[in-house]
């Protein structure tokens, strides 16, 4: 490779960045994977809570069953939405196939087994009398959960963290039921399969950088939310 | 309610017929406890007895399978539970602390009854003095010892100014000296409150001290629930005997009755014990270690005086006729060879082998003075008051 193509590479580069579809491109991926992430967590955190909490025949089986989901494969998810929201399929009648909306279904499939499994995890590290200490000083049910949270509060994080990072870096499923189209459903991980099947390796390359500064800004906020306050 | 005194005062806690179950074993089974106000009962038993289950279900923490808790008179409905539980402080055996500051911890439990900042402020500073660890409100509750922690603890509890107190073997993480400070501190606290309270513990000293009233309780039930004094002096069972530190329990036969004393024929000696059960019953015979007297060089005819423990009175009559006497009120007179002797701090334990097997405690000057060790003769005397009957079956 000589100097020459080099140059000529980064002028295409600046290009596509001043072109705006890389901000486009970037924005979205924030949009799709932040809104999976919150809605896996409000899915995740309250029933992860519960299946912390409770004391029932199944329990284990169901805590197993979420803990396979965390290693659930993105391909499948895709497929399984894909069939689902197909224009022929079930429910092809909402038209959210090759929707934002299809891909943020696909991904909180993909993240809240993530939270839920952790968030199981993170509460079942704490002493279990400390439910019945913070309930012996008075607590109400609420007031309790809100407690044993605030305690879990860094595998809580870790919990988040994990969830948003299985989805910011998934691919398959976001191609699969978003189809990867232009200024609709491209998003940094498409748009990089996209580049380097077409041997544009620069502009993957950027695209990639641009990825890991994303999950690094992500991930260096929630850290930095995770470690201040009272230390152990 | 069939109560007896519906007109008095209603107990302030009060279970009955409670059943506990964990997995498909019962932990736990009470016919009847209740607490007054203003008073401290404190539960003993050994490890597993399923104390620490009895404190839970007096803070309604346990699923009960049977049984009802009342409050004030009142039983506590599913959905009073909460409210129930805004009257009580619980201490549990480890501190639990919140991972935030001491202050913050201290003012948990008011800040979940809504009590105004200006106020929590106040009541916390107020507790954490009275506690002793005001200097450490700012601290971060992870890096405080663990007796500060304790102290945290019952802060935590006592700030909230419970109708009752419900304390979990309290002093269980902290080291001896500690623990005598932390005992002293709740003594007087207990004291100055009136606050009612019900202390979990299996050191019997601390109970004695600290209890109005002392249940014990083994292998999941109330064996026996009264003054100390009595618990110690007449212990309801074997098990209760051999909790409260009756070392010696024999079993044996009452032979004969006069005047309130009975003859116990146990292993061929006869003891007496001030009894009122009549002959032909199987009896137990308890016996506390500190009760027993030993005498040494008396055995050959020449008494030598004793080495621990008052002469006083006359001699007492004699239990087998023949032995040497010494001067002493003790009715019990039994002559014996040592078999084991274990040091336990300033006092040594003596097992002596009489034909039946007693143990004594005695200061460990007065061994020494003795010249006391495996093997060697001694009189055995103890008192008919100091020996505890308790019927058996059959």
């Amino acid at each position: 490779m000589t100097t020459g193509s080099l140059v000529d590479q980064a002028q295409q580069l600046l290009q596509s960045l001043v072109g705006g579809d890389l901000v486009e491109i970037t924005l979205l991926s924030l949009a799709v994977s932040g809104l999976a992430t919150a809605l896996s967590l409000l899915i995740g955190l309250p029933i992860g809570t519960w299946l912390a909490l409770s004391r029932f025949r199944s329990r284990g089986l169901v805590i197993s069953v979420v803990n396979t989901g965390m290693a659930l494969p993105p391909v499948v998810v895709g497929l399984f939405v894909a069939f689902t929201l197909w224009r022929s399929g079930p429910l092809g009648d909402l038209g959210l196939i090759y929707t934002p909306s299809a891909m943020v279904i696909a991904e909180v499939i993909i993240a809240t087994p993530v939270i839920l499994g952790l968030t199981v995890a993170a509460l079942g590290q704490l002493d279990p009398r400390l439910r019945l200490q913070l309930m012996g000083l008075g607590a109400s049910r609420w007031q309790t959960v809100w407690w044993l949270w605030r305690e879990a509060r860094l595998p809580l994080l870790a919990a988040l963290m994990a969830g948003f990072g299985s989805v910011i870096s998934e691919v398959g499923a976001a191609m699969m039921v978003g189809g990867n189209i232009l200024h609709q459903t491209r998003v940094l991980t498409t748009a990089i399969v996209l580049d380097v099947s077409r041997g544009e390796f620069i502009k993957a390359v950027a695209l990639g950088i641009v990825l890991l500064a994303l999950a690094f800004l992500v991930n260096g906020v929630l850290t930095w939310a995770q470690q201040r306050g009272p230390q152990r | 309610m069939n109560e007896p005194n519906a007109d008095a005062t209603p107990p302030l806690v009060e279970i009955s017929d409670l059943v506990v179950v964990r997995g498909a074993r019962p932990v736990l089974a009470i016919d009847h406890l209740a607490l007054a106000d203003r008073e401290t009962l404190a539960v003993v038993g050994p490890n597993g007895a399923g104390k620490s289950t009895l404190l839970l279900a007096l803070a309604c923490l346990v699923p009960l399978s049977r049984g009802r808790l009342s409050f004030r008179g009142s039983p506590v409905a599913p959905r009073d539970e909460l409210a129930f539980r805004r009257h009580i402080g619980l201490v549990l055996p480890d501190p639990l602390l919140l991972n935030t500051s001491v202050f913050a911890n201290v003012a948990a439990g008011l800040r979940f009854r809504g009590v105004s900042s200006g106020e929590v402020e106040a009541r916390v500073a107020e507790w954490l003095e009275r506690l002793g660890v005001g200097h450490l409100r700012r601290r971060p509750a992870r890096q405080i010892s663990s007796g500060e922690a304790q102290r945290v603890s019952l802060a935590r509890a006592l700030v909230l100014e419970p109708d009752l107190l419900l304390l979990d073997e309290p002093f269980a993480s902290v080291d001896a000296a500690t623990r005598s400070k932390l005992v002293d501190d709740l003594e007087l606290l207990l004291h100055e409150t009136h606050v009612a309270c019900v202390v979990v513990t299996h050191d019997l000293d601390e109970a004695v001290r600290l209890g109005d009233r002392m249940a014990v309780v083994v292998e999941g039930r109330l064996r026996q629930c009264d003054v100390p004094e009595r618990v110690l002096s007449a212990p309801f069972d074997e098990d209760v005997a051999a909790f409260v530190g009756a070392e010696t329990r024999l079993p044996g036969r009452v032979v004969s009755t006069r005047a309130g004393v009975a003859m116990v024929d146990v292993g061929g000696c006869q003891i007496e014990a001030v009894s009122a059960i009549g002959p032909g019953r199987a009896v137990l015979c308890c016996l506390r270690p500190e009760d027993v007297t030993l005498w040494s060089g008396v055995v050959g005819g020449s008494p030598a005086g004793e080495v621990s423990g008052p002469v006083s009175g006359s001699p007492g009559t004699s239990a087998t006729g023949s032995l040497p006497r010494v001067v002493s009120s003790a009715r019990n007179q039994l002559p014996g060879d040592v078999s084991r002797m274990v040091a336990q701090g300033s006092l040594v334990r003596v097992t002596i082998d009489c034909g039946i097997s007693l143990v004594a405690s005695i200061t460990r000057a007065s061994a020494e003075e003795m010249g006391l060790g495996p093997g060697g003769r001694v009189l055995v005397t103890f008192k008919a008051t100091a020996v505890h009957l308790i019927p058996l079956a059959g």
